[in-house]
């Protein structure tokens, strides 16, 4: 018996496409193979990826030894790469929460990436933080003797429930696309079909269920919001809740937090422009698309900036000892290069570029959402590690080594494969889902599914 | 933890003297049934020194240096435990202070560390351009308010009965929260096993003692007031290793300090010599407390070389 017979005789409808116009919108959306480009490009993710991996193997053969960080640097590019990922999965709940709740209408095709943003980063981020114990095996004693006072626990806590939660953003509007993706992809391994089928949890698109994923996602893009406000916020406490140059400021949590939606926001910008012009996606994710998400990053840029004004403006004000050697550090030391570089392409060039209409046309916005991103990245190794080269006793008396931090290949290469990891999961996903909800734009262009579905859902 | 084998195999040496000791001394055949046909005698005989300082000769193949020895911590010793009735606190005195390094020297050899490195630290201080620069030893301020305490996940270091901000290195995760949350910088971090290699020479010298921690790598350590010392009464190796008396050590429930010359009440000498805590304004309310840098015994002289550690 096929399976499609044992479906059929158990009762079960399957949807199929009404007409011609669904057809079209299957084959625009469902998962394609790779092609040539998409095959080396898994292959260099990959190649990192390993790399990664066996840096990752000599670390816990050796010790936290293999890294440049000393008794003095004692947190590296590992938890500046960590914040990284924390940040960049906010944008999930930006796009799925905070525009659903605003009913915006066009966010509908982007919804699904940014979920995947969000779930791969968070993922990762996870990860990462193992690799940063100089005992990863006792992982467990978090659960075991967790002491519910330290922001570690708290952490623990705000990012597994986000996690969960992501992944739940990710997966019920997934669920009908799923049944598209068992009952329209041609020529597909038996069991792909079967995985599809058990993913799409014998979705029938009646409206009951329409209704129920309808109400679960409402909730769910409430709930997104303070969890993801808390994992930043929780995440800049490692940083607030010691006395560190830098770090002891009560403006840390809204500064994390913007900066993370806009990191997020230029995270989508840059992942669509790469998959509408890689699977010619022109129909759906639109100039106006990129004009708006362009918007919404100035707008978060300017955020940003004006917590990064109250952070830097406010303690160069004071220069209070420490805290003042620490700035100067910054501005005009050692790290002033990297600083300055970071804060003008990361932040002022994008907003300048991006207030002009012409700014967010696709090509000129891609360039500056990985302008963003990159400066993202290193704006949280400017957070970290200057701060701790500028403890309060000072570093006079200790090895000349130890008063520097250059990660070593062994940590450039983990932190590498962990962002090469976190594309891999990215391309994996978009490789077996529908990128764009598939439903979601039948309901908006009005094309009938074979089980007509009343309801509206945005 | 190479040092923790030698101390066991010493430990079974020694067993091994005693019973040859006692063997030789009471002329049983038990040295024949203790000794027969495993091993094959080698008639080469080595004299060995007997606890009750008897010079007895055993066959050489008597000696078997043990090198299947099990990985255990130094001592059953519960690290979370303090010394009752006591409050340990310290005094630094810097007006006496020339940077000797004699207290760093100390602690390395009290605590197994590599010589290059200790739990106590000699910082050059100066509190602003015009005024007299000073050396400052930090050992862990072991503060009753302490915020490597506080922000630890797994309660791997905590505040004892006697003062003490004890770790647990069997528990530590190595998150290295508490040396960021630290605002002395007083916490290192077993990096590598590398950076503990101690060489066969310093092994045999060093003597086993309990308390102490055992540099698992992976995990956090600091200066500990050398429970196993406090325990018995003795001060712990900087104070009595530093040749200018900086350091005094004691009890604040007793109200006295010494520096293994001279007893002085705690009260007193904080009021007389105008004793403070270092970054006070930050209230982590540290058990050790610094006289300041005033009628120096030396004059200030900068390290003669740029210090290795």
């Amino acid at each position: 018996m096929t399976y499609k017979e044992t479906l059929l005789k158990s009762g079960v409808e399957i949807p199929k496409p009404a007409d011609e116009k669904m057809k079209g919108l299957l084959k625009d959306l469902l998962p394609k193979n790779f092609s040539l480009s998409g095959k080396i490009w898994v292959g260099f993710l990959l190649a990192i990826a390993l790399t990664g991996l066996y840096a990752y193997t000599l670390q816990l053969r050796h010790g936290l030894v293999v890294t440049a960080m000393r008794d003095f640097t004692s947190w590296g590019i590992y938890i500046s790469n960590f914040v990284f990922f924390v940040a960049i999965s906010l944008v999930g709940s930006l796009v799925s929460a905070v525009l659903k709740l605003s009913n915006v209408q066009w966010r509908t095709p982007l919804t699904r990436l940014s979920e995947i943003i969000a779930v791969s980063a968070i993922t990762f981020a996870s990860i990462i933080i193992i690799v940063d114990m100089g005992r990863p095996e006792r992982f467990w004693h978090l659960f075991v003797y967790g002491r519910i006072q330290s922001p570690i626990i708290w952490d623990v806590i705000v990012i597994s429930t986000y996690f969960v939660i992501s992944l739940l953003l990710l997966y019920l509007p997934l669920l009908p696309d799923l049944a598209l993706c068992r009952d329209n992809i041609s020529g597909m391994k038996k069991w792909k079909k079967k995985i599809y089928n058990i993913l799409a949890l014998n979705w029938q698109g009646t409206h009951k269920q329409y209704r129920i994923i309808n109400r679960s996602m409402k909730i769910l893009a409430v709930l997104i919001i303070p969890l993801a406000l808390g994992i930043h916020t929780v995440t800049s406490w490692l940083f607030a809740t010691t006395f560190r140059a830098g770090w002891d400021s009560t403006n840390f949590g809204p500064y994390f937090v913007s900066g993370a939606f806009m990191v997020g926001c230029a995270g989508v910008i840059a992942l669509m422009y790469i998959l509408r012009n890689h699977y010619k996606l022109d129909k759906y994710i639109t100039q106006r698309h990129f004009d708006n998400m362009g918007r919404l990053l100035v707008l978060l840029s300017l955020i940003y900036l004006y917590f990064n004004i109250n952070e830097y403006l406010i303690t160069g004000y004071k220069m209070k000892t420490v805290e003042g050697e620490h700035l100067m550090d910054l501005f005009t030391g050692s790290y002033a290069p990297m600083f300055w570089l970071v804060q003008i392409f990361g932040m002022i060039v994008p907003i300048i570029v991006l207030v002009f209409k012409k700014g967010r046309k696709p090509v000129p916005l891609f360039i500056v959402s990985l302008f963003v991103i990159v400066g993202a990245w290193f704006k949280r190794f400017l957070i970290v590690s200057p701060t701790l080269l500028h403890p309060f006793i000072p570093l006079n008396t200790v090895p000349q080594a130890w008063q520097h931090y250059f990660p070593t290949w062994q940590e450039w290469a983990i932190t590498c494969g962990s962002l090469a990891g976190a594309l891999l999961m990215v391309t994996f996903l978009i490789r077996v889902l529908p990128i764009i909800p598939i439903w979601e734009v039948a309901e908006e262009e009005g094309i009938q599914m074979q089980i007509p579905s009343k309801h509206h859902f945005n | 933890m190479r040092y923790v084998e030698s101390n066991e195999s010493r430990r079974k040496f020694i067993k091994a003297g005693i019973i040859t000791g006692v063997v030789a001394a009471t002329g049983l055949g038990v040295f024949e049934a203790l000794s027969d046909d495993k091993i094959p005698k080698t008639g080469e005989k080595i004299k060995l020194l007997s606890p009750e300082g008897k010079i007895v000769e055993v066959d050489s193949s008597l000696i078997n240096p043990n090198t299947n020895i099990p990985d255990i911590p130094l001592s059953s010793h519960n690290v979370r435990e303090g010394v009752p009735g006591k409050k340990f606190v310290m005094v630094i005195d810097l007006s006496k202070c020339k940077n000797a390094g004699k207290c760093r020297k100390a602690c390395s050899k009290m605590h197994y560390l590599p010589e290059e490195r200790s739990f106590i630290k000699i910082d050059r201080m100066q509190d602003s351009e015009k005024t007299a620069p000073y050396w400052m030893p930090t050992p862990c301020f072991h503060c009753d308010n302490p915020p490597c305490v506080k922000v630890c996940p797994v309660s791997a270091t905590f505040k004892l009965t006697d003062g003490i901000v004890g770790i647990d290195n069997e528990r530590c995760i190595g998150c290295r929260f508490c040396m960021v949350a630290c605002p002395y910088s007083a916490r290192v971090f077993n990096w590598g096993e590398e950076m503990y290699a101690l060489d066969a020479e310093r092994q045999k010298q060093m003597k086993g003692h309990e308390g102490c921690s055992s540099h698992k790598v992976g995990t956090v350590e600091k200066c500990d007031f050398c429970p196993s010392h406090a325990a018995k009464g003795k001060l712990p190796d900087c104070v009595t290793a530093c040749p200018n008396g900086v350091f005094y050590f004691g009890d604040e429930n007793e109200d006295t300090v010494t520096n293994g010359d001279e007893t002085v009440r705690l009260s007193a000498l904080i009021r007389d010599k105008a004793g403070y805590r270092y970054l006070e304004e930050l209230g982590t309310k540290p058990r050790v407390y610094y006289l300041p840098p005033a009628n120096r015994q030396f004059p200030f002289t900068e390290a003669k070389e740029e210090k290795k550690n």
